[in-house]
């Protein structure tokens, strides 16, 4: 069974007990972050469980289906008994391992297997939890909890009676032997006078908790002195009393994080196949190809069309408008992404025993939905690095004079048609020496010392294989995953820059495009063939000026503007291309920057600026290693192929 | 009746691409392709090159929206190479999902070559084309050299080693 061979329920049920589990992880790790579970999300919890384990019987997926059933009698027991003294950290750890479980089996559906593990351990795990739950909290009391039912009463007392309220208290005072929990409205009926008026006119309304039955305690209600009318209704759900007592204990814990709380919110979407999109975005493409192939058609040239061109105009907006919602489509914000990390700070500072907080920042950047899937892994190696490699032990931390807590901010921004991803540690720093001596001794560096700056020393621990870690751990150490992270984020045309200050900490930034699929692009020409730079690059371009161009020893040609000096790379020489225009004076210069670095492009001329969509190079001409300077391809209006050259590689040739 | 048939149709199907040939020529030799690999045949068209390139690799080609490479299959056979004129083709095949466009001089036809018919090449010859050809089918008393379409997109790796090495 392919993944795509597989019935749309199946699907829609992986999406949405995907999702599910997600948000399900949130909410635990929220709420033991606040040490507390409330009501709220405990009964979000229930839900999503029942919701899960609904599903998963429907699909016969037994084992998940009991398994949910198992954590979700943990929960619903620990909504009814409100379990005070329960131990959070282990009723997190216990979810969290039944929803690794879960997510592993989905992940075996996805790919197309069966889902074959056996969970019954677990389920046995969570029982006897459970059972441990019920003895610490009911102590003598040992009756199945959930036969507890809910009760709301509703008494009046006759008329002329008087001193409703002590009646009123005297009912509620019997009513404890019988009952656990006891809400009643008024609230006040001891001290207050004016209680007696309220109940008589608009009764006394109790609602309990009892173990006992309907009869039980209709009967007990009957018996009060001077009743006049009783209204008796066992409630299904358990809810309105939770709701009663938030309003009568006037909301007394409100630690609990509320943000939370707007993520569960459902929203208004609909889940559409990427594939779908892909072709959405390359039939837009193809849209604004033949547009322009269109209005620039060659019959047309030298007419006047006033007209035509008015309607062309219109057109040509509403194929801008279509692409950037058809772009904009494919936006997914890195939130969901940055709070799976959450997860892996908790669980590695946790076996780790180290104190880390993770801050998040700017979730709501968002970048194409091909780019997200690349940053996942290598965002969770750099955190784990982070975490392992370093933040110091408590202990550690506190001797340097730095909060025992470690920070971990992971911060996104957009700059330019880039976004930023930050991830900053307080923790240990690098060790320059040590990378320095191990990347000598590995042979990754051969230059002397003194030639090396930082930054590139450092950028020594995204080569493959490279660790200064002597033993291995179970999280990082083995020199895999730092190359992994430089490849993923080279894969998606994006950079790493690294830098780090001893005993301060190390920041990492990736810079990743926000999209693949367009760009703003300079088409220019050489020869007979066409490259486009991308627009961002482009600082200037201008005409050279007679004596401003010298050249040093090597041949290398510079170009004196303005007090600076900057390499010449010429196109033609550097692509073998035939062309006529050689004097530098003759064509034109495109200078170009890149991560601080200038370059000057010496090109024929320009041909214009255009939106261009980006096409990768086929497989086979990639295949060949020697191609450097081209990011990929595009289709021009009249249908011809232009280069796409990459400026970073350019330089990185040149310098 | 008419649904019993069904798999045997899709057989057929298979069975009708099974020893199937599109034979194009190279100056005086006619090779072979698998049918089955083969998705289209176009004219010559405007290639965009790529620098930087083996010389065989002529560059890219816009097949309606798709970007597809295209090879000089006489260059890539070491042979001499020839001006393109209006009988030249693009035969586009597409192995393992990758498409790649084989210039060649003209495409003659597609024919039936026998199971019984077909022979492994002489190990002999040590040309560079050799090691593309995977068998030899007899057509009469003509040879036509039958492409192996695998190697010719594999090959290409195994050169950027040797010459690198």
């Amino acid at each position: 069974m392919s993944e795509s061979s597989q019935d749309p329920m199946m699907d829609i049920y992986i999406f949405e007990t995907t999702q599910l589990l997600e948000q399900l992880e949130q909410i635990i790790i929220n709420s033991e972050k606040s040490s507390s579970f409330q009501e709220d999300s405990i009964n979000e919890i229930f839900r999503i469980m029942h919701t899960i384990k609904g599903s998963s019987a429907m699909m016969l997926f037994q084992d998940i289906s009991m398994l949910s059933h198992s954590v979700e009698d943990l929960i619903y027991f620990v909504r009814k008994e409100k379990c005070i003294n329960a131990d959070y950290s282990v009723l997190s750890d216990i979810i969290l391992e039944s929803l690794d479980f879960i997510k592993g089996e989905i992940q075996k559906i996805r790919g197309g297997s069966k889902p074959d593990g056996s969970a019954s351990d677990l389920i046995t795990k969570n029982n006897s939890f459970l059972a441990s739950l019920k003895e610490g909290n009911l102590g003598k009391e040992t009756g199945e909890p959930k036969k507890k039912k809910e009760f709301k009463a509703v008494l009046y007392f006759e008329e002329g009676c008087e001193m409703e309220n002590i009646r009123a208290y005297a009912v509620i005072h019997n009513l404890k032997e019988i009952a656990d929990e006891i809400y009643y409205i008024p609230e006040n009926i001891t001290d207050d006078e004016k209680s007696a008026q309220a109940i008589q006119k608009e009764g006394f309304q109790i609602w309990l908790k009892s173990d006992r039955s309907y009869e039980e305690i209709h009967h007990f209600f009957a018996q009060t002195i001077f009743l006049k009318d009783l209204e008796l209704a066992e409630l299904p759900q358990p809810e309105q009393t939770q709701k009663l007592q938030d309003e009568t204990q006037h909301a007394a814990e409100q630690n609990g994080e509320a943000a939370h709380n707007s993520l569960l919110s459902h929203q208004n979407m609909i889940s559409v196949n990427v594939d779908k999109l892909d072709k959405l975005m390359d039939f837009v493409g193809e849209l604004v190809i033949s547009e322009a192939m269109l209005t620039n058609n060659s019959d047309l040239k030298g007419l006047s069309l006033d007209s035509f061109q008015k309607s062309a105009r219109q057109h040509r907006k509403i194929i801008n408008e279509l692409q950037d919602i058809a772009m904009s489509i494919r936006m997914v914000p890195l939130s969901m992404t940055f709070r799976k990390m959450n997860r892996i700070v908790r669980d590695m500072s946790k076996k780790l025993s180290k104190q880390v907080d993770l801050k998040i920042i700017g979730e709501e950047t968002e970048v194409d939905k091909n780019i997200i899937e690349h940053i996942s892994d290598p965002l969770m190696h750099l955190i784990r690095n982070s975490i392992d490699h370093g933040i110091e032990p408590a202990e550690e931390r506190k001797v340097k004079g730095k909060a025992e807590t470690g920070t971990i901010t992971l911060e996104a921004k957009n700059s330019g048609g880039d976004v930023l991803i930050i991830i900053k540690d307080d923790g240990r720093g690098l060790n320059r020496e040590k990378i320095l001596s191990r990347a000598i001794e590995t042979g990754l560096i051969t230059r002397p010392e003194s030639e090396l700056t930082d930054k590139e020393i450092y950028s020594c621990i995204f080569q493959p294989g490279f660790s200064t870690k002597d033993e291995v751990t179970e999280y990082s150490g083995r020199g895999v995953g730092m190359d992994v992270v430089s490849r993923n984020i080279g894969a998606i045309g994006g950079t790493i820059s690294i830098d780090s200050v001893p005993d301060k900490g190390t920041t990492i930034i990736l810079k990743i495009p926000l999209t693949l699929a367009i760009m703003d692009g300079m088409t220019i020409q050489t020869g007979k063939a066409q490259y486009t730079i991308p627009i961002i690059s482009i600082k200037e371009s201008f005409k050279v000026q007679e004596g401003s161009v010298m050249a040093d020893i090597n041949g290398q040609e510079m170009i004196m503007l303005r007090g600076d000096c900057y390499p010449v790379l010429r196109l033609h020489a550097l692509f073998k291309i035939k062309t006529e225009i050689t004097e530098l004076s003759q064509g034109i210069i495109v200078m170009v920057e890149h991560e601080g670095k200038n370059l000057c492009i010496f090109t024929d001329r320009l041909i214009g600026e255009q939106q261009v969509v980006v096409k990768a190079l086929p497989d086979y001409i990639k295949k060949f290693k020697r191609l450097r300077g081209l990011g990929g391809c595009t289709l021009l209006g009249d249908g011809s192929i232009s280069l796409i050259l990459d400026i970073g590689s350019l330089l990185e040739n040149k310098i | 009746m008419g649904d019993e048939l069904r798999p045997d149709l899709a057989l057929e199907e298979e069975d009708a691409q099974k020893n199937r040939f599109l034979v194009f020529s190279l100056g005086k030799e006619t090779y072979g392709i698998e049918i089955k690999y083969v998705t289209e045949i176009i004219g010559m068209q405007a290639v965009t090159e790529i620098p930087q390139l083996p010389e065989y690799v002529k560059g890219i080609i816009n097949l309606r929206g798709k970007i597809i490479p295209v090879t000089d299959v006489r260059l890539r056979f070491k042979k001499e190479s020839k001006e393109y004129n209006d009988r030249t083709c693009i035969i586009v095949i597409d192995i393992n999902e990758t498409s790649i466009g084989l210039i060649v001089d003209s495409v003659a036809e597609v024919l039936t070559i026998p199971e019984q018919d077909i022979v492994a090449p002489p190990q002999m010859n040590k040309g560079i084309s050799n090691r593309f050809i995977k068998s030899i089918g007899k057509v009469g008393s003509e040879v036509k050299l039958l492409l192996d379409c695998e190697k010719l997109l594999t090959e290409a790796e195994l050169e950027i080693l040797e010459e690198a090495l």
